[in-house]
Parts: C-alpha cells; sequence; structure tokens
C-alpha cells in the first residue's frame, strides 16, 4: 500500500511527552512527541467511544483518553485494558528538515 | 440447596452488572453464568442519554458495553423475563419472578436504582418525564421539538445536561432548582457559578430558591405552578431530581443496607459470597472512612471490574480515587478525588478560561481536584491530579496557583 506524506507541523509545536490532534481530509489523527523526542501517529478517536485523544494525558508511552481512562501505547496503538479493548490505528511518521510528516494510505 | 456447582449470578444488567460478567469472562471464568436485568437490552453505558443519544448523535450500540451476539459468545446468559423476587442468602438461592429457585455459587448485586418521583404529579402525565434508561432517553428526544416548553426540574447534573441539550435542539427552556446554587450539594460555589452564567447566556431560564406548588393538567401537564404564585406552561416536564438505590431485595433478604448496600473493603456485603457494585453499593473508600456512595460511570466501571476479581476470589481491597465529568454546550467539568461543596484551597487558571480547584488535607496533600475547560481540554489537568492524591506528597499552595508550574512538574518533583 502506498502512501501520502503530509506536512503537519514543525517538529517543536508538540512539545515533549504530548499530543497532538491533527485534522486531513475526512480524517483526524493525533501525533505525539514522545520525552526523548521520537515521533509517533495514531487515529485521532478513542476506539471506545469515539472521544478526541489529543485531549488526554501523555505519560511516558501511554494516551490516556479524556473521558473514560481508555489506554493504549501510542506506539504499536495496543489497547491497554478495558474499557478500551479495540487497538488504535498507527500510521508512519518521518521527520524533515524539522518539519515533522505523516503518512497516509493513499 | 446444592450450591457447589451453581452458577455466578448477576443481578442488574447495567454498566456495572455488565463490566463484571465482561471481566469474569476476560479473567477466565468458565462456569455458568447468568446475567439477570430488567431492561431487554444488552449492557449499556447511562452518560450518552442526556447528552449524545439525546441528541441523536449516538445510539444504543454507541454506549453498549457489548451486544448480545457478543454475549452469547461470551455465554453469558442474559435473562429479562422479570424480577427477582426474593433472596435467600443462608441458601444460597433466589427466588424468580415465575416463582422457581435458583442456586447460586457466589451473587453480585448491581440492581442500580431508579429516577426519584416527583411528589404530587400523578403518575398518568404522559408529558411528564424522567431520565434513567435508554428508553426513557428515546421518549424524551421525540418530545425534544424546535419551540417546545420544557420545564425542567432539577438544577443537578441531569437536569442540567438535558437543559443543554434541549437548547441546542431549539426548545425553550426552563429548569427550577429548589436550592440557592446549582449542583450545590456536590460543587463549589464558583463551579455552580460558571454553570449557571453559562446556561443563561445560552437562553435557560434558571429559577433558584424556587418551590412546586402543584403541576397542573389532566392526562398531561400543561403548567407547573409555584409556591410564589407564577405559572410556567410547559410542553414537556422533566424531572431531574436524583436517583433511589434499588436496595429493597437486600433489605428484604437482612442484608446490611444504609443508603445503599453496605459492603466491605473487597465489596462484599454482610452476607458471605454476596457482593455489590455500582450505584447501589455503599462502601468505604478507606477503612473507617464514611460509608458512601457513587453514582457514575467511572464507580460503575470500576466496582463492576473489581467486584468480578473478588467473585473469583482475588480478595483485592477497593481503593480507586472517585471522579466524574459533565458536558455542558461546548465546556465540560471533571473531578477527581474528593470535592465537596466547600470553598477550595488554591485554584489556577487555563489557557482556554476555565480553572482548576485543588482541595489539600492538613499536611498539604492533595485530595481531590476539579475543574472547568472548553470541551474535554480539562481532562490532562485532572488526570495529573489523580496521580498527585495517589503519590500523596505534599505540596505547596504557590506552586498550584502558578499557571507557569505545569502540574507534571509537580508530580516528578
Amino acid at each position: 500500500m502506498s502512501e501520502q506524506w503530509i506536512d503537519v507541523c514543525c517538529v517543536d509545536d508538540i512539545d515533549e511527552e504530548d499530543v497532538m490532534r491533527f485534522d486531513h481530509g475526512q480524517h483526524t489523527y493525533a501525533v505525539y512527541r514522545s520525552a526523548d523526542s521520537e515521533f509517533f501517529a495514531t487515529a485521532g478517536l478513542c476506539t471506545h467511544e469515539s472521544i478526541h485523544l489529543a485531549d488526554g494525558l501523555v505519560m511516558d508511552h501511554v494516551i490516556e483518553c479524556p473521558k473514560h481512562n481508555g489506554r493504549f501505547d501510542y506506539r504499536s496503538g495496543k489497547a491497554l485494558g478495558a474499557p478500551v479493548c479495540v487497538n488504535l490505528k498507527t500510521y508512519p511518521v518521518r521527520v524533515e528538515a524539522g518539519r515533522l510528516y505523516l503518512g497516509v494510505p493513499t | 440447596m446444592n450450591t457447589v456447582n451453581a452458577p455466578l449470578v448477576i443481578i442488574g444488567a447495567g454498566h456495572a452488572g455488565g463490566r463484571a460478567a465482561l471481566t469474569l469472562r476476560s479473567e477466565g471464568y468458565s462456569g455458568r453464568l447468568i446475567l439477570i436485568g430488567d431492561e431487554a437490552h444488552a449492557p449499556y453505558e447511562r452518560p450518552p442519554l442526556s447528552k449524545g443519544l439525546l441528541q441523536g448523535t449516538t445510539d444504543l450500540a454507541g454506549c453498549s458495553l457489548c451486544d448480545s451476539t457478543r454475549l452469547g459468545e461470551l455465554d453469558i446468559e442474559h435473562w429479562t423475563a422479570g424480577p427477582v423476587l426474593s433472596l435467600a442468602p443462608a441458601q444460597h438461592g433466589l427466588q424468580l419472578a415465575d416463582g422457581s429457585w435458583l442456586a447460586y455459587g457466589r451473587l453480585l448485586l448491581a440492581t442500580g436504582g431508579r429516577a426519584r418521583r416527583l411528589p404530587n404529579v400523578p403518575e398518568h402525565m404522559a408529558n411528564v418525564l424522567y431520565l434513567r434508561t435508554h428508553d426513557e432517553a428515546l421518549t424524551l428526544r421525540n418530545g425534544l421539538r424546535p419551540g417546545s416548553r420544557l420545564v425542567v426540574v432539577g438544577g443537578g447534573f441531569i437536569g442540567l445536561e438535558v437543559a443543554a441539550t434541549a437548547r441546542s435542539l431549539g426548545c425553550s427552556v426552563t429548569l427550577l432548582e429548589a436550592g440557592p446554587r446549582l449542583a450545590g450539594r456536590v460543587l463549589p460555589e464558583r463551579l455552580s457559578g460558571v454553570l449557571l452564567d453559562l446556561h443563561r447566556a445560552r437562553g435557560v431560564d434558571v429559577r433558584l430558591n424556587v418551590a412546586i406548588e402543584a403541576v397542573l393538567g389532566g392526562e398531561r401537564a400543561e403548567a407547573v405552578q409555584l409556591v410564589d404564585g407564577q405559572c410556567l406552561p410547559c410542553d414537556l416536564l422533566v424531572v431531574g431530581i436524583g436517583m433511589q438505590p434499588n436496595v429493597e431485595l437486600a433489605r428484604t433478604a437482612g442484608l446490611d443496607v444504609g443508603q445503599g448496600i453496605r459492603v466491605d473493603g473487597q465489596l462484599q456485603s454482610s452476607a458471605a459470597d454476596i457482593f455489590a457494585a455500582g450505584d447501589v453499593c455503599e462502601f468505604r473508600l478507606h477503612p473507617g472512612g464514611e460509608f458512601q456512595r457513587q453514582e457514575t460511570w467511572r464507580n460503575a466501571e470500576h466496582q463492576g471490574h473489581h467486584a468480578a476479581l473478588n467473585l473469583l476470589g482475588a480478595g483485592l481491597p477497593f481503593n480507586s480515587i472517585p471522579g466524574f465529568w459533565s458536558d455542558h454546550y461546548d465546556w465540560g467539568l471533571q473531578t477527581t478525588g474528593q470535592i465537596s461543596s466547600a470553598e477550595p484551597s488554591a485554584s489556577r487558571a487555563t489557557a482556554d478560561g476555565g480553572f482548576v480547584l485543588f482541595y489539600l488535607d492538613a499536611g498539604q496533600r492533595l485530595l481531590g481536584a476539579c475543574g472547568w475547560g472548553m470541551g474535554n481540554s480539562i481532562a490532562r489537568d485532572i488526570k495529573l491530579c489523580e496521580r498527585l492524591i495517589a503519590c500523596g506528597t505534599p505540596l505547596q499552595v504557590p506552586a498550584l496557583m502558578d499557571a507557569g508550574v505545569s502540574l507534571k512538574q509537580l508530580l516528578r518533583n
């Protein structure tokens, strides 16, 4: 499957150990910067009740949904226990010349 | 009764009961499992009833813990053929609606509650609505038409969320609260204040300190007569004045019942092999603490899960930090830990015009916090407060009040 690389933001627009919402086309994504400045991206909505994850809290490599405390490892998208049981979709990212790009399927 | 191979039985197929059933299976319990409920639907979460479901942006599937197909796959028997008539703890038996007896090995009471009725209102008035179940929410939704005149009784969370949803659907809304402020038993004055300002700005006619004299009408409620003589015509009357826990089965069976079914630190009732969870459960958060009930999503989720583990013999103390949220238009409030209607110890402003209020104990440790913000924006700070409560380190008021000091920083200090 081929990807289209979308310019998301300047890498410094996201704080370390934080998350930002990114909307593109009909889709919403959550992009993450870990404490050691690695970048990741997942689907933007919680698999439990479609809440925007970007309002949630990032601690270590875990994003916690702002409403029901569903938790995911944002590197793999893995759901870490009730009330979430469906994993998050993940997307590739890359950094070029200080900008973050998100790979979305074409 | 022979209870050696008797099933695990859960009475109450709401959120807590449903979560317990799912947890029993995910924890590997493979014996017979019976979930008895009085609604036709598979277990679902109730918060959307006053928000998305009422608005029409979500449906039953969107708030279900699982559907009936999944219950079948998990071999969870979901019985809806009528209420349990009585309970015989010494015999480990319960009597079903058809009069027959069922033996249980262990039992979970997750019987929840029912909407408290407004006194002096004839039950048959078709447009007097309560909101506790999915079907009640659908009935209410059908009545929320642009221009319809809605009178809401009760300035707590249900009443306020219904008012917000009804305004967004174009209804004209008058909200009546008996007390001097909104959600005044639960929230500090500042939060009551922002709720009042917001609802009034969005066109809700909020009346505080009002008492109802009578509901006028015949087949239908036509107007609400106040003690001060005013008369408020209505097309719909929604009553949100709290919940009455369903304790009758437990009380009649001789279990220890206060405001709810009393349990020990492991959620076990006064009877052997009977546990309780959810809205109906009266528990102590700490040994020697006050008995309390929590009517929240979080409590149903956590106690349902926890009771399941203990039904299987885990023997774990329940000490989950409580909390809840409530949504109004495009704003939301969230709480964690023990908050009260009293003045908080400290506050901080947030970037979007919201705030966080902190409650500290005598040793400057965080007991609870609540906050207000656009959308779900307050969630991060409240989650960090939850962690600050859990770690129990003393905090400095100036640092809490300084929005430039992140709570994450305080947590890691």
